[in-house]
């Protein structure tokens, strides 16, 4: 009998669509300010200076946003939880980290069917977790740099005595276009596992409710 | 306030303006170099006469050794000034040892360098230029038979204080860039824990120097400095943020070639790879060659040289970024980054194609479900 479950609680929902909306802005305007693709033609036009207004606006709504996940991560359900994101510590986790992976291999033909998240996409995330951590840092670091002795600057100042400016800012760019690329395949692995769940993968995110099958389990 | 006050404020003794004039300094130099040097400084306008007072009494001495380098900071502190100004600067300092300019050599310039270090112990100034090779036991330099590494910690240990001058001193610059074959290091490096102030660039601005000395004179001990040992007067804000191009930076507006209209109209050279939101320095206020330009205002963007890690993370001078490690020269991060992404989609897609005609691979239940 399908059961109708609360999974995602509003805090996770809101989070992570606070951070689609932040990741997406956050790259356009990034992307410009490294190599700005539109010019005026005017000097009263102050376009790249919106595009860094907005940049470290939503830089400080994504770090918000983050910052509340992650305190979620000690507050929420056990699918919020940080040890959702730490699979492999059990032996449960273990056997349906490998299912899974052999699942998307076309190695294997069950899919570890979850009420949260899958074991491999649970990694994931926690690696994209310390992407964004990082994203955050190097990002405040760098901006930190127009007022030194000023609050960002004190706090992130050490970290520009050992490495160059120039090194982080190559890495805040690379960074963005990995997070670009589990972008990709966020699109995809929801969708692909929207159609071989059938448990409402997709409209789970919107709703916070999946529809589970317990047998299955 | 009316131009009297500030007369009033800034105003020296007359004493020590005849002293100095009676040393065939005019008056005019002397106030000129006085309240320039206190502008440097980012003193205000009242310490003038205070400033006045201890350079027209004042002989430092003065040890100017140079390991790795081109001597051309030598060259712009003594080139750079006025003759008038190069001529106070000279009888504010007594230069006992300075390898381009000193009539002696050898032997007898070793042994007037250790007798300086003996005679003011602990009260002379010392001024590095180039980089300290720690490489083969520092055979890569050695001065009348010494390693630099010997020769500089022996002097910095004696020193009152030391003043790396130049990129190279400061953070090994040009000598230490990759692969770095004489394993050349700071002076930071070569002597940790000394009271070292850095005046990193390539080449050190001659008035950031002098005004580093007025510093010590006037106040009696070194100036603030940031986590790097940089004079917080001379390096505490971003050349970017103090250009006299910032307004076309935020407006939008970018030189993409050299001669191209936007460059003639003196647009930002973001674009061509300036790397002035990448370096602390004073250039756009103090500029070079007492004041007569800077590179941003010749119209060629920062290449960043004051900065840590100067040649290695601010070359390509042309590209805003560095060269990713272990890619071609001509990708740069966003290329990578865009393959990467496409590479993303086309994998996926591919799996995605695939999963569409997987069979049987589903839930258990390919039956309908009823719910009741």
């Amino acid at each position: 009998m399908l059961e109708i479950r609360y999974t995602w609680e509003w805090p996770v929902r809101i989070t992570h669509w606070v951070n689609v909306l932040c990741m997406i802005l956050l790259s356009i305007t990034g992307v410009y300010i490294g190599n700005p693709f539109m010019t005026a033609s005017e000097t009263s036009q102050y376009i790249m200076g919106w595009m860094r207004f907005l940049h470290f606006s939503f830089a400080y709504l994504f770090t918000v946003s983050v910052a509340s996940r992650i305190l979620w991560m000690f507050i929420g359900n056990h699918h919020a939880s940080w040890r959702a994101f730490f699979p492999w510590l059990s032996a449960d986790g273990r056997r349906n980290f490998v299912k899974m992976f052999r699942y998307y291999t076309f190695t294997g033909k069950q899919i570890s069917y979850e009420v949260g998240h899958n074991p491999v996409a649970a990694t994931a995330y926690l690696g994209i977790f310390m992407l964004f951590l990082f994203q955050i840092g190097s990002g405040f670091t760098l901006y930190g740099q127009f007022a030194p002795g000023g609050f960002w600057n004190s706090l992130t100042g050490w970290v520009l005595v050992s490495i160059s400016s120039q090194w982080l800012r190559l890495a805040h760019h690379g960074v963005m276009w990995l997070l670009a690329g589990f972008f990709i395949n966020h699109l995809y692995s929801g969708w692909l596992m929207d159609v071989k769940e059938r448990n409402g993968t997709m409209s789970g995110i919107f709703s916070g409710y999946r529809f589970i099958e317990p047998k299955d389990l | 306030m009316s131009s009297d006050h500030i007369l009033n404020l800034a105003a020296i003794p007359e004493e020590i303006l005849t002293r100095v004039e009676a040393r065939g300094i005019s008056r005019r130099d002397f106030i000129k170099f006085c309240t320039m040097t206190t502008a440097a400084l980012a003193l205000p306008i009242t310490m003038v006469g205070k400033v006045a007072a201890a350079v027209a009494d004042a002989r430092v001495p003065v040890i100017w050794v140079e390991y790795q380098s081109c001597s051309g900071d030598s060259e712009a502190f003594l080139r750079a000034n006025q003759p008038t100004a190069t001529e106070l600067i000279l009888d504010l300092i007594s230069l006992e040892y300075a390898e381009v300019v000193m009539a002696a050599a050898g032997h007898q310039a070793e042994a007037a360098k250790q007798q300086a270090m003996e005679k003011y112990q602990g009260k002379y100034i010392l001024v590095v230029e180039g980089s300290v090779p720690s490489g083969a036991d520092g055979a890569y330099c050695t001065i009348g038979g010494h390693s630099a590494l010997e020769d500089c910690r022996k002097l910095v240990k004696n020193a009152y204080a030391t003043i790396c001058v130049g990129t190279c001193a400061t953070f090994g610059g040009i000598p230490a860039a990759a692969p770095n074959p004489t394993g050349a290091i700071s002076v930071m490096e070569a002597v940790p824990g000394a009271a070292i102030v850095n005046l990193p660039g390539c080449p050190v601005n001659a008035e950031n120097l002098t005004a580093t000395i007025v510093h010590v004179l006037t106040f009696g001990r070194l100036p603030a400095t940031d986590g790097l040992g940089r004079p917080k007067f001379a390096y505490g804000k971003r050349i970017h943020d103090n250009c006299e191009r910032r307004s076309h930076f935020d407006a939008g507006q970018y030189a993409q070639a050299f001669g191209d209209p936007d460059h003639r109209q003196g647009h930002c050279l973001y674009q061509l790879g300036c790397k002035g939101p990448e370096t602390f320095h004073n250039c756009p206020t103090i500029r070079y060659n007492e004041g007569t330009s800077w590179p941003i205002m010749a119209g060629h963007g920062c290449i960043g040289c004051s900065e840590p890690g100067f040649w290695d993370t601010m070359s390509p001078f042309y590209r805003r970024l560095p060269k990713v490690p272990g890619f071609g020269i001509e990708d740069t991060a966003d290329k990578i980054g865009l393959g990467l992404a496409a590479a993303t989609a086309v994998a996926f897609g591919l799996h995605g194609v695939a999963s569409c005609f997987r069979k049987h691979d589903a839930m258990e239940e390919d039956k309908v479900v009823k719910e009741d």
